[in-house]
């Protein structure tokens, strides 16, 4: 099944499942007070999100610079950086460090970068055993899923499903009070931090001028995935690059008011390096994999440049009508939403995922949003212009070449009315139905009548 | 001044009462205005679809039609954003461009052209019913259009606007993308219709006949007695 027949198909299943569209409007109604609320205390909103812009700007602009600088002084500490063109060797790289090793558990926090390159598929068939540390990861993890959301991996889920998965999965007891369910993960989890020999966390930020990588996170697994074991990974996207540690002042609490509608998160860590002589605890070894897998090909668009100051903190999902209505996994995509639909196609190939591109009012929700202005929802256009303009699809484009005709030549649009107005009692023997021409108008609503009387027919009589 | 009254395809042809009362408003008010006969089209299908090509082929001539034009009025904010924002970007690096910043910067969208240009928000209209509006997406995100249509239905006698929940949020109508992924675009119709139910109101008004077709397709598909109405037909009730 091609990705588009793919998308197609999930996507009638879930804009008609009612009860996923409660969860996820319930869900995200919480989350708008408190993102509002929030964005309320920032003393001008408006004024950090073009901050916010101009410093990743910046950052992008000049990533040949900052990456040398980040690498340059996060190697002086005695980390080993590994650079990663395709997703292929940043799992080489990372397999090579776990069989070095003679690693047996790997322990992960949440790195929406190990999703892109497959990374848990590929550990799994070096026969390791991985387990996500962050809770709604291992949620999905244990139900053999993708993330439904960058942020809220688990979000599709009510308490009692996540309930009967861990009774099944963790031999817990019934329960579906969130603290419990939390201390039962914990359990679980804690006994592994122990165990593993390697921890694998992404970053939020990787700061050029001090060689620091920046986590963010709630639940403090992040700190124990870095700090326990004796070796750890970082994971990282070039593009998260931020030039100075002062922009955390901006973005850690842009990052945590867009991302979960908190002032900041429970957890914001700097690592600098593995454990330092005199340091009492800190991985022996610290590896920091940078992954480009397309993204400098984007950076080559100028423009949709912009695409690669994304934080990833998920708030264009969270307005997108589409998300709502279709969810996270349909899209069959890491990053799905607004940035998703703008990024697969250069990361994956325009033609097979111009779909997701397709796929959207260009209602602008997106982009009103992002807290980096990402121009988002003219990205979109300019996707089905790219698409259009490389292999244009043999029946719009007559379709549309036709249109010209009509809109170029009132005579042929006076026509075409007359023409629509005769045969619509036709149309409505058919109403609805597969022989209907309109019948992806028409199936769901009804279709109004050219009027008997046009516009132009009454200006005409009036002049 | 005189007007250049720019009356969208599918106004012309499905809605022409909305068409009729721009024009006997703009009558009312004293204003001498004209409407181009050969302009059917703005070019946005095409244009939204990725067909660049065609769409210029069609904005061409659009742009011949305006060229002398002192104001274009345009009954839609979805083709006024075509207009205002999208043909200096469709003519960028063509010989057009200029032309084509010239007549985006002389384009109204309707609601905004009476209050912000003309100052005009009363206009004597008397509509007893409870109404909730319907923002178009390219109206309020691509031109700013939030305050004027409120406005003007605020002095519009006997009428009671009642807002609704997620009043920002897309109807699902977006073009070529109703017919495209009809199962998404329902959805999204669906939680619309059902906010604007919500509200008890009688009539959705919009300033975009485009959604508002998408929604009584819904509607009427639904059986709910909920109605449509353009803010021009709203505004020419007297």
């Amino acid at each position: 099944m091609t990705f588009v027949s793919q998308f197609m198909k999930q996507a009638r299943v879930m804009a008609g499942d009612l009860r996923h569209r409660h969860i996820i409007r319930a869900a995200l109604g919480n989350y708008e007070v408190a993102r509002d609320q929030r964005t309320a205390a920032f003393q001008d909103w408006q004024a950090a999100r073009q901050l916010a812009a101009e410093t990743k700007w910046e950052a992008v602009n000049h990533l040949d610079k900052y990456l040398e600088e980040f690498v340059a002084k996060i190697e002086a500490r005695g980390t080993k950086v590994h650079w990663a063109s395709t997703a292929a060797q940043a799992r080489e790289i990372i397999l090579k460090i776990v069989r070095d090793k003679k690693a047996k558990c790997v322990i992960k926090s949440k790195a929406m970068t190990s999703e892109e390159i497959h990374l848990n598929d590929a550990l799994e068939h070096a026969g390791l055993n991985v387990v996500e540390s962050d809770l709604g990861e291992l949620i999905v993890q244990l139900r053999h899923e993708a993330p439904y959301h960058i942020v809220f991996p688990s979000m599709h889920l009510t308490r009692d499903e996540i309930s009967e998965l861990f009774q099944r999965e963790l031999g817990s007891a019934p329960t579906n009070d969130p603290e419990e369910l939390t201390m039962i993960a914990r359990r679980t989890l804690r006994k592994k931090y122990l165990t593993a020999d390697i921890g694998i966390t992404g970053a939020n930020f990787a700061i050029a001028e001090t060689g620091m990588i920046s986590i963010t996170e709630n639940e403090g697994n992040a700190r124990l995935t870095a700090a326990l074991p004796k070796t750890m990974i970082s994971l990282i996207g070039i593009e998260k690059i931020l030039p100075k540690l002062e922009d955390l002042a901006l973005f850690l609490p842009m990052l945590a008011t867009m991302g979960t509608g908190q002032a900041l998160t429970c957890y914001n860590t700097m690592y600098g390096g593995p454990r330092q002589p005199g340091e009492s605890d800190g991985p022996e070894e610290w590896h920091v994999v940078l992954l480009d897998n397309h993204r400098t090909e984007l950076l080559a668009d100028a423009e949709q440049r912009d695409a690669l100051s994304c934080i990833r903190c998920g708030a264009c999902l969270n307005v997108c009508p589409i998300f709502r209505n279709v969810g996270g996994h349909t899209y069959g995509t890491t990053y799905s939403g607004p940035i998703g639909s703008v990024i697969t196609p250069h990361l994956r190939g325009l033609q097979d995922w111009k779909h997701l591109s397709n796929a959207s009012s260009l209602c602008g929700a997106c982009t009103e949003t992002c807290p980096v202005k990402i121009d988002l929802h003219h990205h979109l256009l300019q996707n089905r212009r790219n698409a259009a303009n490389e292999k244009p699809v043999f029946k719009e484009q007559i379709g549309f070449k036709s249109f010209v005709q009509v809109a170029n030549h009132p005579k042929l649009w006076s026509f075409a009315k007359k023409f629509a107005r005769l045969t619509q009692p036709l149309q409505k023997l058919v109403k609805g139905r597969r022989l209907d021409p309109a019948y992806h108008w028409t199936h769901t609503r009804d279709l109004p009548d050219v009027a008997p009387e046009t516009f132009k027919d009454w200006w005409g009589k009036r002049k | 001044m005189t007007i250049t009254l720019f009356i969208p395809c599918f106004v012309d042809a499905l809605f022409p009462r909305a068409g009729i009362s721009m024009v006997e408003i703009l009558e009312r008010l004293g204003h001498r205005f004209v409407c181009p006969e050969k302009i059917v089209c703005c070019g946005q299908p095409p244009f939204n679809s990725g067909y660049w090509n065609e769409a210029r082929a069609i904005a061409t001539k659009v742009l011949e039609q305006l060229q002398s034009a002192e104001v274009i009025v345009i009954g839609s904010g979805s083709c006024g954003a075509m207009l205002k924002n999208f043909y200096p970007e469709l003519f960028k690096d063509t010989p057009q461009l200029e032309l084509a910043k010239q007549i985006s910067s002389r384009t109204w969208e309707f609601s905004e052209f009476l209050v912000k240009k003309l100052g005009v928000t009363d206009l004597g209209a008397k509509f007893p019913h409870k109404v909730t509006f319907h923002d178009g997406c390219h109206g309020l995100r691509e031109l700013g259009i939030k305050k004027s249509p409120r406005e003007l239905l605020g002095k519009v006698s006997g009428l009671e606007l009642v807002e609704m929940a997620e009043v920002e949020t897309c109807c699902g109508f977006g073009g070529t993308f109703a017919a495209k992924f009809p199962m998404i675009s329902t959805a999204m119709g669906d939680v619309k219709c059902a906010n604007a139910t919500e509200t008890g109101a009688d009539y959705i008004v919009s300033n975009d006949s485009s959604c508002l077709m998408h929604l009584q397709g819904l509607l009427s598909r639904q059986g709910n007695k909920l109605k449509t109405i353009h803010l021009a037909e709203v505004l020419n009730e007297q």
